[in-house]
């Protein structure tokens, strides 16, 4: 019943998650509100793994949430489920490959599709920011104990002008979530 | 034997595969165009349109594409389960490790940090995705209604994927928006 579950929850996001990538978080971030299958903080520590580890970043978010609900019967459903919905319609699509490339419909579909992925992403963010830079209670908490705690806003800020200077701003994402663990450690970010 | 060679062959994509998106095409042309020669240069960029333009991870569309014409739809599942095989095998060592250690101290305080690090690498590719996807009125109207509408009221995202459709073809009939 269980992996059931996940299986279904994963087939739907792996149906309606548009535009590759990042495209799962808003679905992924639901799910651990509904089910609570994880916390906002575990999924941002699943994000900075897939995005550390080769493969794609959908598949190894359903895997790793999978494998944290469910061990790794739950990584294998997670992952079959995602894949389950793209592959039964590229296998239609690839007998129909010339017309549905000029179907004018399909081309206006995705014309509104994308920004609303854009702004599904962005409102993930919004929420996985508030807890990462304000702590557990998210921005609520923030405001009732009104004590900022600096070091997450200074990191924060430092990241977004290093990450958008030339020549560094394409050094892999690996690179700068190593340099951050290293300042967490010296600076104890936990506490 | 094909069928093994397509599993194994995607299975390396998989595991070299870092990132996604635009990244992995010089991959995908080496080992599918010039060794392998199971697809052109024109068709690989032809998948990746598609990819881009249907639902599901991009690196997986392309895999089932170029596993169905080679042989099937045994192929195509065959070359699918390929792809991922890696990631399902790496993440599980990763998590099962992480779950041992998550409470250390000194993998709490990386943590702490990685996890601000994270939120400013989605920001940036979010800023990046919408000066691609935000292009005219239409579309930053369907943007701002869709990030209010989740933050403020608890839609399904499925919702505002299916309404943005509709929305896309009734602009795009009515001629408004950038041609």
């Amino acid at each position: 019943m269980m992996l059931l579950t996940l299986y279904w929850e994963f087939f739907k996001a792996g149906l309606f998650a548009v535009g590759g990538g990042l495209a799962t978080l808003p679905f992924l971030r639901v799910m651990g509100q509904q089910y609570g299958w994880f916390t906002p903080a575990q999924l941002v520590d699943m994000v900075a793994v897939s995005e550390s580890t080769p493969g794609p970043i959908g598949v190894n978010m359903a895997t790793y949430v999978g494998y944290t609900y469910a061990g790794i019967p739950g990584a294998i459903i997670a992952t079959l489920g995602l894949i389950t919905p793209s592959v039964i319609i590229i296998l239609i699509i690839a007998t129909v490959l010339q017309k549905f490339r000029s179907n004018k419909y399909v081309d206006m579909g995705f014309y509104g599709m994308r920004p609303a992925s854009t702004a599904l992403i962005t409102a993930a963010l919004l929420g996985l920011m508030a807890v990462c830079l304000f702590g557990a209670g998210g921005i609520k908490d923030f405001a009732s104990t009104a004590v900022i705690a600096p070091k997450p806003l200074i990191l924060f800020a430092a990241l977004m002008i290093l990450t958008n200077v030339k020549k560094i701003k394409n050094l892999h994402p690996i690179v700068f979530i190593a340099v951050s663990a290293v300042v967490g450690i010296l600076f104890n970010y936990s506490e | 034997m094909e069928l093994l060679q397509l599993f194994l062959t995607f299975a390396k994509i998989g595991a070299m595969m870092f990132g996604g998106g635009l990244a992995m095409l010089p991959l995908l042309q080496r080992e599918l165009v010039d060794n392998k020669k199971w697809v052109t240069e024109e068709e690989i960029l032809d998948y990746y349109a598609i990819g881009q333009c249907t639902p599901g991870v991009i690196a997986v569309n392309t895999a089932t594409f170029v596993g169905r014409k080679r042989k099937g739809v045994l192929g195509g599942i065959v070359a699918t389960l390929g792809v991922v095989f890696p990631s399902v095998v790496i993440i599980t060592i990763i998590a099962a490790f992480l779950s041992n250690f998550a409470e250390l101290k000194v993998v709490k305080d990386a943590f702490a940090a990685i996890r601000v690090c994270v939120c400013v690498l989605i920001l940036n590719s979010v800023i990046k995705l919408g000066k691609k996807t935000i292009v005219d009125a239409p579309t930053a109207i369907i943007f701002v209604v869709a990030v209010a509408g989740t933050l403020l009221l608890n839609i399904s995202p499925i919702i505002f994927v299916v309404a943005s459709a509709l929305c896309g073809i009734v602009v795009k009939s009515l001629g408004v928006g950038k041609k």
